[in-house]
């Protein structure tokens, strides 16, 4: 018997099995392992963020400024590699030291000063968008060659197919994710913060710094995404990840994580990312379909899953009575 | 009562700083001229342009005082344009009144739908609001872009583009239809026990309903309000470039609306609210946009601006804030003492 706390994720991975494998019995070619690596290699940026952001849902807060970090990430490594003519080793480091930096101010004034999340990584999001223009407002296209290669490598799996650079650092970065959450002091003491903040703080655990460790994390993978981002795109512009905050919040949501904090797994927000790439995979095999129905599929999961979530806790709260 | 102690001090005195700086910046700003019988003006352009974004706000601020948030209202300005146009555009007489009273019928039922939709999801589901409206607000850009079909709608009606770029007695009409908006607001809220409702649904649900207010219907109501003035900015909008963009308009208006509250004193945890607040708080935010433009600055340089805004505004609200500096302020002069608590 599944236990109880794992029928969120349980219904998650079994909708992107269906879900696939729908796909794959109405379009040919869908079935292949090369599409399955395909939304991976589409989604790395994605997966990088929803990782921050699900431990940040996980502790009860929301960062609403990922989208702008990686605009920002993109356009400083863009503009530092192309016109002023500075190293990748030495830019990467830097823009991913910046990212843990904007995380860890506003985790400290969400700390701090009592602020709610929401309005401080609102702030965030016009800070980091804002600057990207004072850079400027133009796209800036990068042609250095460690970009390049970094964009076009193909790792070659047995069976014909492959993966890119960015994916592995994805699934790195999942993999670490996992491993913070559940075997470490840290991962304890934000599960406990999330169930309830005060009971955390009775029992004498760092509330202070788990809360702004976790805001570091999430502007860390925000940065970290950014950088994936500008392999993917080779260029820095203010425009890019428009929107994006709102496809990881519906990332980690579909993946099971609960909104009120508490609850949730890094698991279940990869196969989240997963089913966000298979709908837009699907909507771009039947061809008649116009990719504006992405949004509106997202927007109707979301709905069915909080809808799960809260009959799931209406039961659970029955069965304590 | 002291006078910086009333809840309109600090955003008045906020607007009338930023009047102040462009009455030494540039003096221009408060010309306004008379050309064939109609005002024109930097003042006169900030009323018409901010118009939408008063709208917009105002209902945000009774979702708001219920202690909710609406996420979606960027994606009903930019459904209820699109709808009002492509309607327009599909009749034979783009100029006739009835074809523009039927669009603009439709994109406001279509307003209270998802009104209605939002409310529901709050109220009847017990959604926490950022999640509920977050759902339109994804899905809503998709519905808008579907009914353009990605494409930018132009019409060709006078009547409609009165609505937004038209004037009357010297005006632009846009002002009289927010005038309106705002007293109906105001009078509904502060005029019968309405009001009262939203701050105590606010303050404490579960203690309202005890009381016997029906808090489901309150809410209901405030994002059913919130929805209908969200369609009104969109038409505005839509009628005055007389085009409707499924992907740009109304885009990142949720986020001035929010601002434009919070500037105004309304507090994020809800429970108590300010209509004039609000007012002055868009038009602070609209004046602040015109201004970055007058000196030269590039424009997009404003979202920076207003990321520091937000937080100073927030910071001043943070009672903790506020009792540290305080604290400060009051031990500035004693080392000596301090050194004596110390050892004590």
């Amino acid at each position: 018997m599944l236990k109880q706390k794992y029928l969120p994720i349980a219904v998650t991975v079994f909708l992107f099995v269906v879900m696939f494998l729908a796909g794959s019995f109405r379009y040919t070619g869908f079935f292949s392992l090369q599409v399955l690596l395909n939304l991976l290699i589409d989604n790395a940026f994605l997966l990088i963020v929803a990782v921050g952001m699900t431990f940040v849902i996980v502790t009860g807060g929301i960062d609403l400024s990922v989208g702008s970090v990686i605009a920002l990430t993109t356009m400083i490594s863009a503009s530092l590699v192309q016109e002023q003519g500075w190293p990748p080793a030495v830019v990467i480091p830097l823009v991913l030291a910046l990212g843990a930096l904007f995380g860890w101010g506003m985790g400290a004034v969400i700390h701090y000063f009592k602020i709610q999340p929401f309005i401080v990584t609102l702030a965030g999001m016009f800070l980091a968008r804002g600057l990207c223009y004072v850079i400027s407002i133009n796209t800036i296209t990068i042609d250095d060659a460690f970009y390049q290669r970094m964009a076009q490598t193909k790792i070659h799996l047995p069976g014909g197919s492959f993966i890119s650079i960015s994916v592995v650092i994805a699934i790195v970065v999942a993999a670490a994710g996992i491993y913070i959450a559940h075997y470490t002091r840290l991962g304890r003491n934000i599960y406990a913060l999330g169930g309830s903040e005060q009971s955390a703080l009775l029992m004498g655990l760092p509330v202070a710094s788990t809360k702004i460790a976790v805001y570091t994390i999430s502007g860390f993978c925000s940065a970290l995404a950014g950088v994936v981002f500008t392999f993917y795109m080779l260029s820095g512009y203010g425009l890019h990840a428009m929107g994006l905050e709102l496809d990881a919040i519906a990332s980690v949501v579909i993946g099971g994580t609960l909104l009120t904090g508490g609850v949730g797994y890094v698991f279940g927000t990869l196969f989240g990312v997963m089913i966000q790439g298979v709908i837009q995979t699907i909507i771009s095999f039947e061809g008649t379909l116009s990719s504006w129905w992405t949004k509106i599929v997202i927007g109707l999961l979301l709905f069915l899953f909080i809808l799960f979530q809260r009959v799931l806790s209406a039961r659970q709260a029955a069965q304590k009575a | 009562m002291q006078i910086h102690r009333h809840h309109l001090f600090w955003p008045l005195a906020m607007l009338a700083a930023l009047l102040l700086f462009n009455l030494i910046y540039s003096p221009d700003f408060y010309s306004v001229q008379v050309r064939g019988g109609h005002l024109y003006g930097t003042l006169i352009d900030i009323l018409n342009f901010g118009s939408p974004l008063i709208l917009v706000a105002i209902g945000m601020t009774l979702v708001i005082a219920t202690g909710g948030i609406d996420l979606s209202v960027g994606s009903v300005v930019a459904i209820s344009g699109a709808v009002a146009c492509l309607t327009i555009s599909r009749g034979s007489d783009q100029g006739s009144i009835g074809l523009i009273l039927a669009a603009i019928g439709l994109s406001l039922a279509l307003a209270v739908v998802l009104g209605l939709w939002n409310g529901m999801l709050v109220s009847t589901i017990g959604m926490q609001p950022i999640v509920a409206t977050l759902i339109l607000m994804v899905a809503g850009r998709g519905i808008a872009q579907l009914i353009t079909s990605g494409q930018i709608i132009t019409v060709t009606s006078e009547p409609y583009a009165y609505l937004g770029s038209g004037s009357l007695l010297g005006l632009p009409f846009s002002i009289f239809v927010v005038a309106a908006l705002f007293a109906a607001a105001g009078l509904l809220t502060r005029r019968t026990a309405l009001g009262l409702f939203i701050e105590s649904v606010g303050r404490n649900p579960g203690a309202s309903r005890l009381a016997g207010i029906r808090s489901r219907y309150v809410l209901i109501a405030v994002y059913l309000f919130c929805g209908l003035c969200a369609a009104i900015a969109g038409l505005i909008l839509s009628s005055n470039v007389s085009s409707a963009d499924g992907n740009n308009a109304g885009l990142w208006y949720e986020l001035d609306a929010i601002l434009a509250v919070v500037i105004g004193g309304t507090s994020l945890t809800g429970g108590r609210f300010y209509l004039t607040g609000t007012l002055i708080g868009a038009l602070t935010i609209q004046t602040l946009t015109t201004t970055i433009y007058m000196i030269g600055v590039p424009p997009e340089i404003t979202l920076v601006v207003k990321a520091f805004v937000v937080l100073v505004v927030c910071l001043v609200q943070s009672e903790t804030f506020r009792k540290s500096l305080a604290h400060r302020w009051k031990t500035r002069r004693y080392p000596a003492e301090r050194e004596v608590a110390k050892h004590a």
